[in-house]
């Protein structure tokens, strides 16, 4: 480890424990560290965007437009998003509906297509196998489970009728299959988290308080 | 009209532009140019966040806010990683070096300028460490969350605390030398949750084709700031 390295360490572990210390209560290392991250992730986002959006997309193609005129249409977008910029203007602020309503139908238009493919078709296909072809008989029962569990899930988001007789009770054993979902999200959730944890007490046990050890030991 | 129907009108237009690209091949060309103009729109759109970050704090120094000195902090981070991105980027420390004799005190300059000014070293060393370990943080606040869930003794709630126990104990290596307990989880993982996601997930996709149809038919407008 070089000095430097050891320096960027000592920053991250400073941090580290800053945030930590929100634990025992808000207190200013928190805060500190807390002020410091939004100022270094909009910064870090707004330079990385610069140079991989505006960049290739905008500058080099205008720039290039002498050989190729037909990147002068990328003109029209900067305009769009220049009219956007007027949304901080209390006066002019209608101009930015052109781009807003231009992105809302592009993002609309292309996402009808693929989501009822892959969001409703394809996962109705999964749902609906033969459960003859089923390799065992315990497969062909965790395709009928699968089934009715999908049904009865999509029964309880059903609001236009009262659940109530046939349809109450399969909206019951649709939250049933829901909450099982949910346990598993959660557990899922909480095991990323601590797994979170665990890097970073790796970090500093590791990287901090051994790594210093051996660079003051050589 | 300017400022109501011609925007519902290219919101329109756009949208089923976009719709028939999937059908009319000849139109693959237009929806690849709309996706680079999405990126360039974007990319001048997140100056509003900047621009709205920069005005907050300059407020809150202004009035002297509560806790107003913090401001400081990410106004100095943000132009600080701003500059840095900039140098680096551009190139600059690499001219600067080229143009020094070795051993002068001006190259010595420059480089501590640059290892001051490593773009890439702030962002592993300050933006990474906060963000993971936030986001770590939440491993003790979502167990006292879990404890007040758990302790609405409804069948419901017994149900979600057994799910999540097994997932949780199938997930560690202690937990999977309990007999039938990796079994038990990946069948839960792999039945009930899978038929659970799948029915939200077939919701969510009626949802957003629908909610997409009427904002391209311009029945939902709440997204221009209009009520009808």
């Amino acid at each position: 480890m070089t000095g430097m390295e050891l320096f960027w360490t000592w920053v991250a572990a400073f941090l580290t424990l800053s945030i930590y210390s929100f634990l025992y209560k808000d207190n200013p290392f928190y805060k500190f560290a807390e002020h410091l991250v939004v100022g270094v992730s909009v910064g870090y986002i707004f330079t990385i965007n610069w140079h991989q959006g505006l960049h290739p997309y905008l500058f080099n193609p205008l720039a290039a437009s002498w050989e190729h005129p037909y990147n002068l249409l990328r003109v029209i977008p900067l305009i769009l998003g220049l009219l956007f910029l007027l949304r901080i203007s209390r006066k002019y602020n209608w101009l930015s509906r052109f781009t807003i309503a231009l992105v809302m139908g592009i993002g609309c238009g292309t996402a009808i297509p693929p989501t009822i493919e892959t969001r409703i078709i394809q996962q109705t296909k999964a749902s609906m196998i033969n459960i003859i072809d089923q390799p065992s008989l315990w497969a062909g029962f965790c395709a009928v489970t699968i089934l009715v569990g999908t049904i009865s899930t999509l029964i309880y988001f059903f609001f236009s009728k009262e659940h109530k007789g046939i349809l109450g009770g399969t909206a019951r054993l649709g939250i049933v299959f829901l909450m099982v979902g949910f346990g598993a999200s959660f557990g899922y959730t909480v095991m990323a988290r601590i797994s979170l944890l665990i890097g970073r007490l790796n970090f500093l046990i590791n990287d901090w308080v051994i790594g210093t050890w051996n660079f003051i030991a050589g | 009209m300017m400022r109501r129907q011609v925007p519902l009108l290219i919101c329109f237009v756009a949208g089923i532009v976009m719709l028939s690209q999937n059908f009319i091949p000849p139109l693959t060309w237009v929806y690849q140019q709309a996706l680079e103009w999405a990126r360039i729109i974007s990319a001048i759109a997140l100056f509003i966040g900047l621009i709205s970050l920069v005005r907050v704090h300059t407020m809150k120094l202004k009035r002297k806010a509560a806790n107003y000195r913090y401001s400081y902090v990410t106004l100095f981070a943000l132009c600080y990683m701003i500059i840095a991105g900039f140098l680096t980027k551009y190139g600059l420390f690499v001219k600067l070096h080229a143009g020094c004799d070795t051993g002068s005190a001006w190259e010595w300059i420059v480089t501590a300028l640059e290892k001051a000014l490593n773009f890439q070293e702030i962002f592993l060393n300050v933006q990474i460490p906060i963000q993971a370990t936030m986001f770590s943080l939440l491993a003790f606040y979502i167990a006292s969350a879990a404890f007040r869930a758990f302790k609405a003794r409804t069948f419901e709630a017994t149900l979600l605390l057994i799910a999540a126990m097994i997932v949780m104990l199938g997930r560690v290596p202690l937990g999977q030398m309990i007999p039938g307990v990796k079994e038990i989880t990946v069948w839960i993982l792999d039945v009930p949750n899978t038929a659970a996601k799948r029915g939200i997930m077939i919701g969510v996709g009626l949802g957003m084709a629908s909610t997409s149809l009427k904002i391209m038919l311009g029945i939902e407008r709440t997204y221009l700031g209009m009520k009808d």
